[in-house]
């Protein structure tokens, strides 16, 4: 390890690290804030539920610099604007967690369900306040590896010139120099791990109910 | 009062066509129990959610007070409607508190005062307030069950549907819960539509049984009595099975039975001594009933392991035996008679205390004069509300034949 190196240039990987945390946080919220809905519908329609698992499916085997690539002509961007990555990662996230909220909804006991609708609750209010929060151990597990799969595919977006921690091993490739390219992958995990965290501190904490054991 | 008008609800089609419910009219009376019992698949738990809707018919109609329950958003209709699930369907992620106060929540109540009307209910079914912190998998199966009660009661519905409630717990939580209900039932006074598989459950908290047969063919509409002791047809008499006749006699109060006098030795004070081995001989019982100092009764003793002089100690007894009570019915009397040792079944008061013995012939003369007195009866309409029928926990109840 070339300690002075990194000293050097301490700023800079900052920065990088920071704009890599945005870039890999922002399409997991919003990837699951789409895929809530659309999870809903595929688990309340059976017949949506084949429609949207594929075309999750097909989406999510588009390779990721190939869509970094496309997605400027699409939408109309500059090749260097983030968004691109952004609307990237916020598809593979949605194609991911689609089926794991589907999935997860039909992992409610149906007799919970049917409870609901034999209280009087109409299916919005069942689904919000019943069957997402019984829904949110296994939304959580899923959410956890779309998460850490972000924080990976960010850095190839460093291939169009976006900065974030995958410079570091751009350099450490054309320097044949390993010093960046591990100060890189100790970061994306750093990155990767305070997601983890966080994902789980959430469900832990909106899940008092899962650690409540038959006390006897 | 809940009509069904020819009600029918028919699943799949074409080819996979097939009935659950056909041409279904009852009446269910207000205020009452009613219980609809069969086999699976006899279509009565699809009968039940029809009431509520969440199961529509295919044709027919149901009415609640004369109300077409199509004309009510099916939502409120059931926020109106208490409904105990089978295993409780309680909410996992909610206290019990919270899954109490459910339906006052939905209705519109702040969740401070929801939360008061539960504390209330939790205590009306048997339950200490300091279990509604908890989460429903930190209770048994049997407190579950009473909060699904809670929970359907919460909003003071003036109809309650429940599906099976009791069949996941054991027979004696089941007995319990049983009990409990019917105490409940007896101070709310609800109209309460029971589904149950098990005929016994049916004839001991009904005040109407509708005996369902496969495909939701109404095969009988009666009282309990009724049933056990004139079966429709052939489907009938084999659900209500085999030892349908000893079960009638839970219909029949023993008021009138001889109580005979019977001698009584006193636990932890010895014998005298005509109470010895000597005094059985062949034409006297070998069993002395013993006492405990509050004539509470303890147990049967073998006099010729009497030894005079010696205290009669707990360990000498045979224990058990049913007892029978101030109110009951033959069946319990015949059951205190047939499980003692000695033949005689143990009487006491409503305190518990030994009034003396009642005899298995004693019962056995008490049906046949039953049976001689009733007049025959002509069959009921399968349809109409089961007449009233005295059941053997009131004090004034008769067997349910007697002329009207």
């Amino acid at each position: 390890m070339n300690w002075n190196w990194l000293n050097r240039n301490t700023d800079q990987i900052l920065s990088w690290f920071g704009s890599h945390l945005w870039l890999a946080a922002v399409p997991t919220v919003l990837g699951l804030v789409l895929a809530l809905p659309l999870g809903a519908i595929a688990f309340r329609y059976r017949w949506s539920y084949t429609v949207l698992i594929t075309l999750a499916g097909l989406l999510y085997t588009i390779p990721s610099l190939a869509l970094f690539v496309v997605l400027p002509g699409i939408l109309g961007t500059k090749i260097l604007n983030p968004l691109n990555v952004v609307i990237a990662l916020t598809l593979y996230t949605l194609a991911l967690l689609v089926r794991v909220v589907a999935d997860a909804l039909d992992s409610v006991p149906p007799l919970v369900r049917q409870s609901a609708v034999a209280m009087g609750y109409r299916p919005l209010r069942s689904l919000v306040t019943v069957q997402l929060p019984l829904a949110i151990p296994v939304i959580g597990a899923g959410l956890r590896v779309a998460a850490v799969s972000n924080v990976s595919l960010v850095s190839v977006a460093v291939l169009l010139g976006i900065p974030q921690l995958g410079q570091l091993f751009i350099i450490g490739f054309q320097l044949n120099f390993f010093t960046p390219i591990i100060a890189g992958i100790v970061l994306c995990l750093l990155v990767a791990a305070v997601f983890d965290g966080l994902i789980l501190l959430a469900v832990r904490l909106s899940t008092p109910w899962a650690r409540a054991v038959h006390a006897g | 009062m809940i009509s069904f008008d020819n009600v029918s609800k028919i699943f799949g089609e074409g080819d996979h066509r097939t009935a659950a419910v056909e041409d279904l009219t009852i009446d269910i009376p207000t205020g009452k129990i009613t219980v609809f019992v069969g086999p699976s698949g006899c279509g009565k738990t699809t009968s039940l959610r029809m009431i509520n809707r969440m199961i529509e018919p295919t044709s027919g109609a149901v009415t609640i007070d004369g109300v077409d329950t199509r004309s009510i958003d099916a939502p409120k209709l059931r926020r109106g409607i208490g409904y105990v699930i089978q295993n409780a369907g309680l909410f996992p992620h909610r206290t019990v508190l919270d899954n109490i106060a459910t339906v006052p929540v939905l209705l519109g109540r702040s969740r401070k005062n929801a939360r008061a009307i539960a504390s209330e209910l939790l205590e009306r079914v048997g339950l200490p307030a300091s279990m509604g912190g908890r989460y429903p998998a930190q209770l048994s199966g049997g407190q579950q069950q009473r909060i699904g009660v809670a929970r359907a009661l919460a909003a003071d519905p003036p109809v309650m549907l429940m599906d099976e409630p009791f069949s996941a717990v054991d027979p004696v939580v089941r007995a319990q819960l049983q009990e409990e209900f019917t105490r409940l039932q007896a101070e709310l006074g609800k109209t309460i539509v029971f589904v149950t598989h098990d005929i016994d459950e049916a004839v001991k908290l009904g005040d109407g049984i509708a005996v369902l047969a496969v495909g939701g063919r109404l095969a009988q509409y009666a009282t309990p009595a009724e049933v056990l002791g004139r079966p429709a047809d052939d489907f009938v008499a084999d659900f209500v099975g085999r030892d349908r006749g000893y079960r009638a006699l839970s219909f029949t109060a023993a008021g009138d039975l001889p109580v005979h006098p019977e001698p009584t030795l006193t636990l932890g004070r010895s014998a005298a001594a005509d109470f010895g081995p000597a005094a059985a001989s062949d034409s006297e019982p070998f069993w002395a009933l013993v006492v405990d100092e509050g004539q509470l009764p303890r147990g049967w003793l073998d006099r010729r392991r009497l030894t005079p002089g010696r205290p009669v100690e707990l360990a000498d007894l045979v224990l058990g035996g049913s007892l029978a009570g101030p109110q009951s019915s033959l069946r319990t009397a015949l059951d205190a008679a047939l499980s003692s040792p000695s033949g005689r079944g143990v009487a006491v008061d409503s305190d518990g205390r030994v009034t003396g013995t009642v005899a298995a012939r004693d019962v056995l003369d008490a049906i046949e004069a039953a049976r001689l007195s009733a007049p025959a009866s002509e069959p009921e309409a399968a349809a109409s509300p089961p007449r009233e029928a005295g059941t053997a926990d009131e004090p004034d109840a008769r067997p349910a034949a007697v002329p009207s």
